[in-house]
């Protein structure tokens, strides 16, 4: 059988005859088809009882014909769901040196707690009066968000880091407008390292973007910053600790002059794990700063989301936060959920999503910060700082690194110097360290730096799990160096899956599964 | 502290080997005076069981919806969600992974976005899904920055069927980017005349069936009208569960469907996280937003999944990207797909129809209470009452009676002239039990 696409419908297909097994299994590694080749139309997983004979109000709305989906029993959804788990990596698996995107240990704690009936099973809309526990999380994870950055507010409701990032440029462009400089200040500087999030947030709501150039040692200078600086300059929007994994040195002379201008400065907070409880936002002259709580505070990544993303927000901005908010005046808390209801001399400017944000991953935050406490926060900072320099150390003199002069932060940043003449490139390491048993790197980030390897331990790793990763990148350091070039090119040779062609899916996009037809018919 | 492995001879060991004589050498970038030497004011740790303790009081100052008789929707509803869901999303492999930017060891991962976007496909009747946005409101409000992408028009006309905050997010985002948005006034009884409002410089129209009153709206006529201007239309539902009864979008014509997906899979959660549901016409995909999973093979020839077309997002155009959304809703698509897995066609369909039976069961009881109309002529799930009370006043008299009533429409919009309207929802969870005490309670309530 064959789809429209005319590639091979069935899993197995095609390459049967380079396995061993008659199945293409591999012991644990099982070939799993979709729900839409093992189900079936008629079968279900619930059992709910036909209602008695009623009179149905649908009007003409009602649906005709089929919705074709499958449904499977309950016994063969667990097979498929936890088969596809199984070709699955996560922190629980191995090291997961993700730079740039904190791969740190998920308690099952935070996940308990936050299916507490009070939490998970209350509705956003019911009674204020009804919900008081839910106000005390928020402003708990609010105190605790505003201590550690040194802040004196935040907007608690964006739900992920780039959601945060539009909240932050969109108080500044409230403040701006509110001061009767909306039509002339639209420019947004961003430096070249800038995570993907930051120009697309500033072209989103209306700025235009600027680059800043990276100076040679990997941080912005605040010269570079000022021969830019004029009246259209709205902001400045810089990751600190910065993509190279260092913190920018004249961060503080940055802030001052945007400040100077006329101008904000938004902070990505993407890397704020690397200095929680050893440097506070609010003394560096941050004006804006999202936080991710999947990152930073351990709110699982789940696979790519659900994220949360508040914004600490400086007294200049604290008016514009968008609703809703708790106000709390008199030791009394009011939920404000609209503009008309918002406190004297608060102007918000809007609203960012429907209800109050990631009410799940407030807990979350909250049992991690809870469990850790002030103590335990700054030194899962130093850990983090001290595990990616101990990683440094351990490689730097097989692996070249680009920025030698500044310490690393949280992540280590090597590049590809290292890899010339190797015939190997930086995809092709990342995935030999699949074979060894390791996620890879990031990888090809941040754009300033050729073939880039970014590699973030977080606290989570024990010294000796680091030594052991230390050697492995040693082998294959010098294994690349030495000729064994297939080792690299041909990787991953062990995983569920052999390298993918990227090109293929994205030229003849297939995105969503169809009924195969006849070969014959294909061809038509 | 129990989650950090290194001991004290560890970090001495590894300062050593770094060659710093302390951790703050490190921290040397951190501008003078501006480095922390004290912990900050915050409590110290605590053990498993303090912040279990902690937290356990904290819950149980809150009503929960499975506590009481509850009748609360309006964007967001209590649905049963079988035990399998919450079991296999904590699977270790799945809860800690990342974005799968590493194809070959996130196969799991992809496969099953894969599987999502073609069951929101066929929900929805579209030609293609992506892998989800935040939730149903900000997905509505990248639809129409979407649309304005597509007829390069900048104004949107929103129906006063769509949820109060979902106009409200589209509103916040347009004013920003400077677009024009129509919004015309709350349509309780769903008689606004929207084809007067579409003409040639419309971008898109958004309308929301069921509506947020309940009502169920035609959409094949506004989109005849929408496309004869060269418009597109956005059909929006914040409860998909209706989709296993009503028409969907596709089948009349919608250009760009939204929705929120937190009724399959997910739990109420104070309004997050929840799984925006986002599908469209596949001429469309390239002005889509967010992740998109797309089947290729291997070096094998093998079938595998990897995340595709990525020259539309923020990682790769920056400021050209199509949305700057980056992490979406990952472990909330899969609870979604789980259990959507588990109902199939057959469940999805019983489960609506239940869901419906009961509604009408409740409108039938409480058309009979001395103050009330039901203002619907059609609905599925959930239905606004017209009381001779005002709402928000009744709600709170309820409560006190241990019963959680539904939504003030003023709550959602005041000053809106919607004082009188209750909206109401009902869903498999509630009995026959439920609604007699709702009866009795509502009577009570507006003698």
């Amino acid at each position: 059988m064959l789809n429209r696409q005319g590639r091979p419908s069935q899993a197995g297909e095609g390459a049967s005859e380079r396995h061993e097994t008659f199945t293409g299994n591999r012991a644990l590694q099982q070939i799993e088809p979709l729900i839409f080749e093992i189900g079936h139309h008629e079968s279900t997983g619930v059992d709910i009882d036909k209602p008695a004979p009623f009179k149905n109000r649908l009007g003409k709305h009602a649906r005709q014909g089929e919705i074709g989906l499958p449904g499977l029993s309950e016994p063969e959804t667990m097979r498929h769901y936890v088969r596809l788990s199984q070709k699955n990596y996560g922190i629980d698996t191995g090291l997961f040196p993700l730079g740039s995107c904190t791969m740190k240990h998920n308690a099952r704690l935070n996940e308990k707690v936050a299916r507490l009936p009070g939490f998970s099973d209350v509705h956003p809309l019911q009674p204020v009066s009804t919900v008081p526990g839910a106000l005390d999380v928020m402003l708990e994870l609010a105190h605790y968000l505003m201590t550690l950055t040194g802040m004196p507010a935040v907007a608690l409701s964006p739900k992920a880091g780039a959601h945060g990032e539009a909240c932050g440029m969109m108080a500044i462009k409230a403040a701006i407008a509110a001061k009767g400089e909306g039509a002339t200040r639209n420019v947004v500087l961003v430096p070249e390292s800038a995570h993907g999030t930051n120009p697309a947030t500033a072209a989103l709501i209306g700025f235009s973007v600027k680059s800043v150039p990276a100076r040679d040692d990997g941080t912005v200078a605040v010269e570079d910053v000022k021969a830019l600086l004029g009246p259209d300059v709205a902001a400045i929007m810089l990751t600190n600790p910065n993509t190279c994994g260092i913190f920018e040195p004249q961060i503080v002379e940055i802030a001052a002059a945007m400040h100077e201008a006329g101008a904000y400065f938004y902070c990505d907070g993407a890397n704020f794990n690397a200095i929680v409880g050893k440097a506070r936002p609010g003394d560096l002259g941050v004006d804006a700063m999202h936080i991710n709580l999947h990152k930073t505070f351990s709110t699982p990544h789940g696979g790519g989301g659900p994220g949360a993303g508040p914004v600490v927000l400086s007294e200049r901005l604290a008016p514009y936060a968008p609703v809703p908010f708790i106000h709390v005046e008199g030791g009394k808390s009011r939920l404000v959920e609209h503009k008309a209801d918002a406190p004297e001399g608060n102007d918000p400017f809007g609203r960012m999503t429907a209800f109050h944000g990631q009410m799940g991953m407030y807990v979350r935050a909250l049992a991690y910060m809870l469990s850790h406490g002030s103590d335990g926060m700054k030194q899962a900072s130093e850990d983090a700082v001290l595990n990616a320099n101990y990683i440094r150390a351990g490689l730097a003199d097989l692996m070249s690194l680009p920025f030698p002069d500044h310490p690393s932060m949280h992540e280590a940043l090597f590049d590809d110097e290292w890899l010339k003449g190797t015939g190997v490139s930086t995809l092709d390491f990342a995935k030999a360290m699949i074979d060894e048993g390791y996620h890879p790197m990031t990888v090809y980030f941040p754009l300033v730096v050729h073939g880039a390897m970014l590699i973030e331990p977080t606290e989570s790793e024990s010294k000796a799990s680091l030594d052991l990763f230390i050697a492995t990148l040693r082998d294959l350091a010098i294994a690349a160096k030495g000729n064994d070039k297939s080792r690299f090119t041909a990787a991953p040779h062990h995983a569920p899956i052999r390298r993918l062609d990227e090109t293929r899916a994205a030229r003849q996009p297939v995105l969503k599964w169809e009924k195969p037809v006849p070969v014959k018919d294909a061809a038509e | 502290m129990r989650y950090l492995p290194l001991t004290e001879t560890d970090r001495e060991d590894m300062l050593a080997r770094i060659g710093v004589p302390d951790v703050d050498a490190l921290f040397s970038d951190v501008p003078n005076g501006k480095l922390l030497r004290e912990p900050l004011d915050l409590p110290r740790a605590k053990g498993e069981l303090e912040v279990e303790r902690i937290l356990g009081k904290l819950s149980a100052k809150n009503t929960a919806a499975g506590a009481v008789p509850f009748f609360v929707g309006a964007g967001a509803y209590k649905h049963h969600v079988p035990a399998t869901v919450d079991h296999l999303i904590q699977r270790s492999e799945f809860l800690t992974s990342y974005t799968p930017y590493q194809p070959e060891i996130a196969q799991g991962t992809l496969q099953y976005l894969f599987e999502f976007q073609t069951q929101v496909a066929a929900l929805t009747g579209m030609e293609v899904a992506n892998a989800s946005m935040y939730d149903g409101s900000t997905g509505t409000a990248e639809a129409v920055l979407m649309a304005h992408r597509v007829t390069r028009r900048r104004k949107a006309v929103l129906s006063g069927g769509l949820h109060p905050h979902y106009t409200q997010v589209v509103e916040t985002l347009s004013e920003m980017a400077s677009d024009e948005v129509v919004a015309l006034k709350p349509d309780v009884r769903a008689t606004e005349d929207i084809l007067a409002a579409i003409d040639d410089s419309v971008s898109c129209v958004v309308v929301q069936s069921p509506d947020v009153f309940g009502n169920l709206r035609d959409l094949r006529p506004i989109a005849d009208k929408a496309h004869a201007h060269g418009a597109l239309l956005i059909a929006v539902f914040t409860e998909v569960v209706s989709l296993g009864a009503v028409t969907p979008p596709g089948a009349q014509d919608a250009d760009i469907v939204v929705g929120e997906g937190q009724s399959i899979g997910n739990a109420l959660n104070f309004g997050g996280p929840y799984v925006g549901l986002f599908a469209a016409k596949s001429k469309y995909i390239r002005q889509m937003p967010g992740r998109l999973c797309g089947e290729t093979v291997d070096a094998d020839g093998r079938r595998g999944f990897v995340l595709t077309l990525s020259t539309r997002e923020q990682h790769i155009r920056r400021d050209k990207a199509t949305s700057n959304i980056c992490t979406n809703s990952g472990l909330c698509v899969l609870a979604f797909t789980i259990h959507m897995t588990l109902l199939g066609q057959a469940g999805l369909t019983r489960l609506a129809e239940v869901n419906h039976a009961n509604a009408v069961k409740l409108a039938d009881a409480l058309a009979g209470v001395k103050g009330v109309e039901v203002v619907n002529e059609s609905f599925f799930n959930e239905f606004t009452l017209k009381l001779s009370k005002p709402a928000a006043e009744v709600v709170e008299a309820m409560a006190a009676k241990g019963i959680l009533a539904g939504v003030p429409a003023s709550r959602l919009k005041p000053g809106a002239g919607l004082d009188d309207l209750l909206i109401v929802a009902n869903t498999e969870v509630n009995t026959d039990e439920d609604r007699a005490a709702f009866a009795r309670a509502l009577t009570e309530v507006l003698a």
